[in-house]
């Protein structure tokens, strides 16, 4: 089959994907109690202000006219307006976006840093102590829970050393600094589980891929030991590595909401939170969307990297 | 005879341990968990239980073996549910192939994109928070883990020549996925239903530090660390205990899942 079309057939996918999952969501939504007319005018609100708020916000119009509307309104960036805060919704996640995503980027990369040469060292001297302190840092840290290592950071580091805060966010007008040091404990908290599980996957991957002949061909046409690993096996390990990376995005979106909750970050995490104690359901409804629009992004960008990695998968569907 | 592997073994014991105390907190705890004592109010381990007090003065020890009851109960109920239906989609899948395989496949594609914070977010919009909330949401992300699973392990059952021989004999799909790709493919699905309902367990503290899960007074791991953060700077005692709890538990069920999965293929202990 042609790129191209194989490409159209992909992203077509993705679009149907999407779609079921935003009418599930607008179901889910639907069917919740709480009518957004009463709760924006509070219980002492006479029946017929209500009645014109619902007219006015197109309650009362069609269920299905109100799902075409709404899918209408995201692709010109309109996601309606807030109950609670009044405010566009959009510019609502545009703002706490600007948390979240340094968030999580700082997250990736620091997993990345501790993951990459621990599980490439370990793979190159297996049982030696490096290995064995990789294996129990890989099965610890995937089981403790990363909201728990955000609490033991604020009372270890920011409670008892001083460094950094104990939560809050100056925001980007404060200055890089400030803002970025407000993030490291919360990344930190949510890399450690991350870089447990990649390291254990780079280690079988190197192990796994340094076992191959050409490997043993590199080395035979005397190749040094690091050169082949670096060289050679490490690039041909990255693929399940980078798989993997992708299927724990929504792993790190979960971990993300918990961690903004326990360092008091005002991140997308916490605003879907905070509304759906508040029934603000239009908020949620987006924030849910958008979250679900990451993973499969995501999924979808590291499916067509495999082939940029490896060409031995171009062409195959 | 062959020696266990090390991990069944530690693994084993700690989910022993944390099963014993799961149940011997419905007959039997030091103190009853939801007992306030003012008088302990917040006192360190050993001052108070072996554990110390929290914030009304209950204690610790009693309410974080309360809390194994809760947390197991909850993410084995969502595993052993989610494992079921992920495991008869993934077998249909396998055994059909075609359309039904496809459609089957994106479903859960979709189901996966719901991460169980998320659709705990959307679950308890609709239904408030509580343990079917929690369920509800953990269960449902297990669902595609488990069809994923099951249907590449049946694949390569359906490929095998005796499979080809029941199929000559004239036996149908249906019959052929419980006599031949079940019975072959269920040591794996097992492995997965340890390490998943450690996660489930990971899920559920989650659920709970939120507010999301099992309603107060039910002990619950999760809302003890909730409840432990505002009392972090005088009282870090309260901090250890349920994570630690958390971490163990985890540990003792990936180790069990892992130990499986030697003792059952020990092809994978060179590998991995």
């Amino acid at each position: 089959m042609p790129a191209l079309t194989r490409s159209a057939r992909r992203i077509g996918g993705l679009l149907a994907v999407l779609l079921i999952a935003s009418l599930v969501i607008f179901l889910l939504i639907e069917a919740a109690p709480g009518d957004p007319a009463s709760i924006m005018l509070g219980t002492s609100a006479a029946p017929d202000t209500v009645a014109a708020l619902r007219a006015e916000l197109g309650l009362n119009r069609p269920l299905a006219l109100r799902y075409l509307s709404w899918l209408g309104g995201l692709v010109r960036g309109d996601m309606g307006v807030s109950y609670t805060y009044d405010t566009p919704v959009a510019g609502l996640i545009l703002d706490r976006l600007l948390v979240t995503l340094p968030l999580t980027a700082m997250a990736v990369v620091l997993s990345v840093a501790i993951a990459l040469p621990l599980g490439v060292w370990a793979a190159n001297r297996p049982n030696g102590p490096v290995d064995t302190l990789a294996s129990v840092f890989s099965q610890v840290g995937i089981a403790v829970p990363n909201f728990w290592i955000g609490l033991l950071l604020i009372l270890g580091v920011a409670l008892g050393l001083g460094w950094f805060t104990t939560g809050g966010f100056p925001g980007w007008g404060a200055g890089a600094g400030p803002a970025i040091g407000a993030l490291v404990l919360p990344a930190i908290a949510l890399a450690i589980p991350q870089a447990a599980v990649l390291t254990r996957v780079t280690r079988a991957a190197v192990i796994e891929v340094a076992n191959e002949d050409f490997i043993r061909t590199a080395r035979a046409k005397g190749l040094s030991r690091s050169r082949a690993l670096w060289r050679h096996t490490v690039p041909n390990a990255l693929l399940p590595v980078v798989t993997m990376l992708g299927l724990q995005i929504p792993f790190l979106i979960s971990g993300a909401v918990l961690v903004e909750n326990v360092f008091t970050l005002p991140g997308i995490g916490t605003l879907a939170y905070q509304a759906l104690s508040q029934r603000d359901l239009i908020v949620v409804q987006n924030v849910v969307l958008l979250f679900t629009l990451i993973v499969l992004v995501v999924n979808f960008a590291v499916d067509g990297l495999y082939s940029v990695l490896d060409p031995r998968l171009r062409g195959r569907t | 005879m062959r020696r266990l592997p090390v991990s069944l073994v530690i693994g084993g014991a700690i989910t022993a341990l944390l099963l014993g105390a799961a149940l011997l907190s419905r007959v039997w705890t030091p103190a009853d968990p939801t007992a306030m004592n003012v008088l302990n109010r917040l006192k360190g381990p050993g001052e108070a239980g072996l554990l110390g007090a929290d914030q009304i003065g209950r204690d610790v020890f009693s309410i974080v073996m309360a809390g194994a009851w809760t947390s197991l109960g909850v993410a084995l109920t969502a595993t052993i549910l989610g494992g079921a239906v992920g495991t008869l989609l993934g077998v249909t899948a396998a055994a059909r192939g075609g359309t039904v395989e496809r459609v089957l496949m994106a479903a859960n594609g979709v189901l996966f994109s719901f991460p169980p914070i998320l659709s705990a977010i959307l679950l308890g919009a609709l239904m408030g928070p509580g343990a079917l909330t929690s369920i509800t949401a953990i269960g449902v992300f297990m669902v595609p883990v488990f069809a994923r699973i099951s249907r590449a392990a049946a694949m390569q059952i359906w490929a095998r020549d005796f499979v080809q021989a029941a199929r000559m004999a004239g036996k149908g799909q249906a019959l052929i996925t419980v006599q031949h790709v079940i019975p072959n493919i269920q040591a794996q699905i097992i492995v997965q239903l340890a390490i998943q309902t450690g996660l489930g367990i990971l899920s559920e503290a989650g659920l709970s530090f939120l507010g999301m899960g099992v309603a107060p007074p039910t002990p619950s791991w999760g809302r003890m660390l909730a409840d432990a953060q505002t009392y972090i700077s005088g009282a870090p005692h309260l901090v250890l205990a349920p994570g630690l709890a958390i971490a163990i538990a985890v540990l003792g069920l990936n180790l069990l899942g892992d130990g499986l999965r030697d003792l059952t293929d020990p092809r994978r202990r060179q590998a991995s």
